[in-house]
């Protein structure tokens, strides 16, 4: 489609062209019109903000749908596609409220059944989440806490950089040890003491930190993924909530092709242990980490969309803005107008005149616009920490659309002043 | 003066111009013939109102006769589209208003140049020597890149004459082109008027001032749209001498 519309200005351009060669005057009245534009420079800025707004607008919705679909697709890449969550509850998409006894159902039983039973299972690891404040002398700083098994790290590619992982021993234990992420590091020990070996307090319980994780950075959705505490899954159950179920159980499959089989094999594990009658409805939900991204990527498309049609109609509104202001141009022009068919000049020249310079208006505003765009989306990923990338076939199709306002709109304003009658005109005063 | 021998430029065979004002009708030229031969200096003279601007518009191919013909170097104007007129106007016809009509915040070469930059056999170097040369005719070689805005009436007027005279034009049309200055710039003008005359252009020039009638060779009057005496003039003074009289400006 945009590659019809740019043979089409192609053409139009060429014939336009063509007709002139030979003549040479299309430059001349290129120049006048840059020259009439430099003459009366704020007014020429002002014709154009509309168009640099919308462009810009256009730009940074489109670059932030871009960034947000690449960071997602790089998410996927290093997260690997066989992650798959269990969550408690029947599926909840139906938008059927559940009571809470029903958000309770993932327990140790279904942990060691996975553990044992669960031939296409690589990596189980189950997931208690709470969040709190973390202290450390008169530093503090809000987190969350995640329970997990040792596999979590292998589930997740988390690594450490310093120190240890805790232990089997200490998850069979529930001591009170974690590690924790960058960010933490960064606020609680801001004068670059090395926190391995120190005891912080999460939630007014004291937990010593044995390790420090390797920085992830953000994610999709400019969320920092360093601010996290990982501890075993027991000391968080046990002794910061005192609650005795799941909130999730990750798995990660054995190979990315055997994913819908291990969703069936722990299906059927969890039903069984679970007890449940042929007839009756899962008590838990199974999404694969892939599913869940590809919906989050589609549902992004569609806001994405929706958010620059809204950026594409300040666009219109903009050109009308163009309209406007080359029409009162017409009329204060209207003596040059009469001058210039006194000496010659055809309708033609002088419709071109004034198409041309709404055009030059219309793409300057464009280049503006996408140099604004450019800005404003690295300001959002320096600032709010959004992905953002401008998709270059966006700017291609800034400049195609600011051409075709620019013609579209500058056509009624150029037709009155081709249809102007030399001798009204020039004694118009 | 044996005048048959002599070029035909302009040709008018019973023009008429009406103008519609609601339901009214001005008949602005009655029916006017004349012709105007190569190297004339015409004045047309007459009282407001009398169809001088309407007359010289016709002849300028600014407008189109409502009835009669028009020839311009014996080509009828009449049946012409817009296009064509446009054309000749580039081509055959220099024009002088009243009120210079310069281009504003423009230099005096880039006005000159105007009706060159229609003209697409002028190449842009070509265009500014002829333009250059234009302006050193009618004494502004020293004003060339002077705004429109920093020069006298006189001086403005001067660039209005050389943007006239830069296509190198069959006749050279004046509307009350000295209407807007003191007596003495008007005799500079004159002065430059005879000299263009002497060199062997055509022109015609509109002009409430009987006297400057007199600098001329051939005085047509109108009145109620027709021609009401169109004499030749045998002894036409010097506009140069008369300069040379008037009180010094100081
Ligand atoms: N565009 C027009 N529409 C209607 N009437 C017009 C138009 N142009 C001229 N007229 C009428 O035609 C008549 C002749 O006008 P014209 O301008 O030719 O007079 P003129 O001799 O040049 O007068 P002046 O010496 O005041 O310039 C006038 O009655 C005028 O009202
Ligand atoms: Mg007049």
């Amino acid at each position: 489609m945009n590659l019809i519309i740019l043979i089409a200005i192609l053409v139009v351009a060429i014939l336009i062209y063509r007709r002139y060669r030979d003549e040479s005057l299309l430059g001349m009245i290129f120049k006048v019109a840059i020259k009439a534009l430099s003459n009366n420079k704020a007014r020429s800025l002002l014709s154009m903000l509309g168009i640099i707004i919308g462009v810009a607008a256009v730009i940074v919705m489109m670059s932030i749908g871009q960034g947000s679909k690449e960071s997602v697709r790089k998410n996927i890449s290093q997260m690997g596609t066989n992650i798959i969550m269990i969550r408690p509850g029947a599926d909840r998409r139906g938008g059927v409220r559940q009571d809470p006894s029903s958000m309770q159902t993932l327990k140790q039983e279904d942990y060691e059944a996975i553990l044992n039973e669960c031939r296409y299972v690589m990596y189980t690891s189950p997931e208690v989440t709470t969040s709190g404040q973390a202290i450390y002398g008169s530093n503090n700083y809000n987190t969350s806490a995640y329970g997990e098994s040792l596999e979590y790290m292998d589930i997740k590619q988390w690594e450490i950089e310093d120190g240890t992982c805790f232990t089997e021993q200490d998850v069979q234990t529930a001591a009170k040890v974690c590690l924790i992420g960058k960010t933490l590091v960064d606020n609680l020990f801001p004068d670059g003491q090395s926190p391995v070996g120190k005891t912080i307090r999460f939630r007014s319980t004291p937990v010593r930190i044995v390790g420090v994780l390797k920085s992830k950075g953000y994610n999709s959705f400019g969320m920092d993924q360093d601010n996290l505490i990982i501890m075993p899954y027991t000391t968080v159950m046990k002794r910061l909530l005192a609650q005795t179920f799941f909130s999730t159980i990750n798995v990660s499959s054995l190979t990315e092709e055997t994913t819908d089989q291990t969703i069936e094999e722990l299906t059927e594990v969890l039903r069984r242990t679970h007890k449940l009658k042929d007839n009756a409805e899962d008590d838990f939900t199974i999404h694969s980490q892939a599913e869940m991204m590809e919906t989050m990527s589609s549902t992004m498309d569609s806001i994405t969309i929706i958010l620059v049609v809204a950026a594409a109609f300040s666009l219109l509104v903009a050109g009308i803005g163009i309209m406007n202001i080359m029409l009162v141009s017409v009329t204060e022009r209207t003596k040059e107008i009469g001058l210039r068919m006194s000496v010659g000049a055809r309708s033609i020249d002088i419709s071109l005149q004034f198409l041309i310079e709404s055009i030059l208006i219309s793409i300057t505003g464009g280049l503006l616009g996408v140099l604004l765009g450019y800005g404003i989306s690295a300001l959002a990923t320096a600032v709010f920490h959004l992905p953002t990338s401008v998709p270059f076939w966006s700017v291609i199709l800034s400049f195609v659309v600011c051409t075709i306002i620019g013609i579209v709109f500058g056509y009624i304003p150029a037709q009155k002043a081709a249809r102007l009658d030399p001798i009204e005109a020039i004694r118009y005063e | 003066m044996s005048e048959d021998n002599r070029k035909v430029v302009i040709e008018l065979k019973d023009v008429c111009r009406d103008f519609k004002v609601g339901d009214e009708v001005v008949h602005a030229l009655r029916g006017v013939s004349f012709k105007i031969y190569e190297g004339e200096f015409v004045t047309i003279q007459g009282t407001s109102g009398s169809g001088k601007s309407t007359l010289l518009n016709q002849i300028g191919c600014l407008d189109t006769p409502t009835s009669g013909e028009y020839y311009l170097d014996g080509v009828s104007v009449r049946k012409m589209g817009s296009n064509q007129r446009a054309k000749l106007r580039n081509r055959k016809i220099g024009f002088i208003f009243q009120n210079y009509n310069l281009l504003a915040k423009t230099t005096a070469v880039e006005n000159v140049e105007l009706p060159l930059m229609y003209n697409a056999k002028v190449k842009p170097k070509e265009r500014r020597q002829r333009a250059i040369k234009a302006l050193i005719e009618v004494g502004l070689g020293d004003r060339l890149e002077h705004k429109s805005n920093q020069m006298s009436g006189g001086q403005m007027q001067r660039v209005a004459i050389a943007r006239a005279l830069v296509n190198d034009p069959t006749i050279i049309l004046a509307d009350e082109a000295t209407g807007n200055l003191d007596t003495r710039t008007s005799f500079e003008m004159l002065v430059l008027f005879q000299k263009l005359y002497n060199e062997g252009h055509t022109i015609i020039f509109v002009t409430h001032n009987p006297e400057i009638a007199q600098y001329s060779s051939r005085n047509i009057f109108l009145r109620d749209g027709q021609v009401q005496a169109d004499t030749i003039n045998h002894n036409i003074l010097n506009a140069e001498e008369a300069l040379a009289k008037l009180p010094k400006k100081d």
